[in-house]
């Protein structure tokens, strides 16, 4: 579904990440692992316009992704979910909701839709009316997971979904990942959180300073040398 | 007590239309994160199109509105498409920079009015222009009430758009997180383009309305362009509510500064107050209403 390969990308002359390829096949969750600085994000953003590789490329279905303007990938059925969640802090719940389906597929069901993300994340409809600014942190990455959904992806990347959030919320994120994924979307996630990941994903990679290392199923990641040491402090 | 409620209503009244001056302002500063130095000789523009469409086509002020809003949405959308969009290309080059290119619009706008139109006092006299009615023994000018009506219902129309529709929230979303509005499928160079225009529709409004009332030259937009960047200021930078709020503070103070201190101090004390927030209240009047 989606293939990218061999990609160079670079901040102005420094370049972050090496000859990188991997792929995600319909119906998957794929992972991507590594540790901070890696070029987890630089990866999830070039794939959405918003970094363009020097080489290589980057196909989605039938589709060059790295020719198409970065406003117009979600269009075609790909959802970020960023790092930091980065919602629009001075709107409500419902208008960062709507925000997420802009594009005439998903505004034409844009109710219907945001009953159905209602329902997987009961506590943004109490909180419907509030700004987004005054919620606490689990909240908000429900808001930023569910403007994602509003868009109907086919394809949904989630950007260290974990981040800065307490053990229990760790615990739902996935589990609502988990969800997503048996609701027929396929998923990329980038995390440190090296072993619930791997724990939940079909297939994975590790990254190291800009390189793919290791790829292999979660099971064979989890039973790896190389990231028992380094990832997992076993 | 008649005397203070009397400078009050004045201020309130034209500080009504100094709002709408403020909020177009405050719509470019929130989106491109740029002062707009040209915007009010956006304003002259306006001005000089009222006046033309007075003179020649003895077209109502209030009328002219719907003729000399387009006309600067469209003039507006140019400039930010063909002179501040360009300036972004550039990797190095800082939002200052389009700054820069603001005050060279605004020169620039200001030297083609006083070629056209010379440096004379130009006014528009109608049938309202002087006229006033009394209510509860206060006096109201007929065409300020008139223009902050108009005022009042362009601010709840503006309103209405920026909360409701796609576009207007878009815009919103633009101005509080670029990058995650254009992962949602915002085209940001658009919004860059449709907010300079609006804004400058809004000050063309403004520049309708204030026709009746002042006379118009070609330097009037330098002082209209403080006045912006006044009740931007004032109003915390990027925030529509705060502009109003400027918009008024600025109105009241000037007219309150006029009947207490003298006529001559009237600007002054803008800028004093300017002053004063920027030193006490950094963050303008949304630190206190936090919208
Ligand atoms: N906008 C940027 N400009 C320059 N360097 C950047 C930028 N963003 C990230 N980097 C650098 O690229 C490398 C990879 O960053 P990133 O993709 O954010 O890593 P990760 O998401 O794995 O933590 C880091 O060394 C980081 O400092
Ligand atoms: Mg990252």
């Amino acid at each position: 579904m989606l293939k990218v390969e061999n990609i160079d990308v670079f901040y102005g002359d420094l370049q972050v990440l090496w000859d990188v390829s991997f792929e995600v096949k319909e119906g998957e969750t794929v992972a991507l692992v590594g540790a901070n600085g890696a070029g987890k994000s630089t990866i999830i953003k070039t794939i959405s316009g918003l970094n363009r590789p020097a080489n290589g490329s980057i196909r989605f279905l039938d589709l060059h992704l790295d020719k198409i303007p970065s406003h117009k990938i979600i269009e075609h059925g790909i959802a970020h979910v960023p790092e930091g969640r980065r919602l629009f802090p001075e709107m409500t719940v419902r208008e960062n909701l709507i925000m997420g389906s802009l594009c005439p597929r998903a505004k034409a069901k844009r109710d219907e839709t945001m009953e159905w993300v209602f329902g997987l994340f009961p506590r943004l409809r109490e909180r419907e009316k509030q700004l987004t600014g005054t919620l606490s942190g689990g909240e908000q990455q429900m808001v930023a997971v569910g403007r994602g959904l509003m868009a109907l992806p086919k394809l949904i990347m989630f950007d260290e979904p974990s981040l800065g959030l307490a053990p229990i919320l760790v615990a739902e994120i996935f589990k609502i990942i988990q969800r997503i994924r048996q609701e027929g979307v396929t998923v990329l996630i980038v995390e440190q959180n090296t072993k619930q990941t791997l724990e939940i994903c079909d297939r994975g990679y590790v990254l190291e300073n800009g390189r793919i290392l290791l790829s292999g199923t979660g099971q064979e990641l989890l039973n790896n040398d190389h990231i028992k040491q380094a990832y997992l402090g076993i | 007590m008649t005397v203070f409620f009397q400078t009050l209503v004045s201020g309130i009244l034209i500080g009504g239309i100094y709002a709408l001056i403020g909020m177009g302002m405050t719509l470019i500063m929130g989106v491109m994160g740029i002062i707009n130095l040209a915007h009010g000789q956006l304003m002259m523009v306006a001005m000089y199109i009222t006046f033309v469409a007075y003179t020649f086509f003895h077209l109502d002020p209030y009328l002219s509105l719907f003729v000399a809003m387009p006309c600067l949405f469209f003039l507006g959308v140019a400039i930010q498409k063909f002179l501040l969009n360009p300036l972004m290309e550039v990797e190095t080059i800082i939002p200052q920079n389009q700054v820069l290119m603001t005050v060279g619009i605004a020169i620039v706008l200001t030297e083609i009015a006083r070629f056209i139109f010379s440096s004379t006092y130009r006014s528009v006299t109608t049938s309202y222009t002087g006229k006033v009615f009394f209510l509860g023994g206060i006096s109201f000018n007929v065409a300020m009430t008139v223009a902050f009506l108009f005022a009042v219902t362009l601010t709840i129309v503006l309103f209405w758009f920026l909360l409701k529709t796609d576009l207007g929230r878009s815009i919103r979303a633009t101005a509080q997180d670029k990058e995650a509005a254009i992962l949602m499928g915002v085209n940001s160079r658009r919004i860059t383009i449709i907010t300079y225009g609006l804004g400058a529709a809004l000050v063309a409004s403004a520049g309708s309305l204030l026709i009746p009332i002042f006379y118009l030259f070609p330097d009037i937009g330098r002082p209209f362009t403080t006045k912006a960047f006044v009740i931007t200021i004032l109003g915390g930078m990027g925030s529509t509510v705060g502009a109003i709020f400027g918009g008024l503070t600025l109105g009241i103070a000037e007219s309150m500064g006029a009947t207490y201190i003298g006529m001559s101090y009237k600007e002054m004390v803008g800028l004093i107050i300017f002053l004063l927030v920027l030193i006490f209240l950094p963050g303008g009047l949304k630190r206190l209403t936090k919208v």
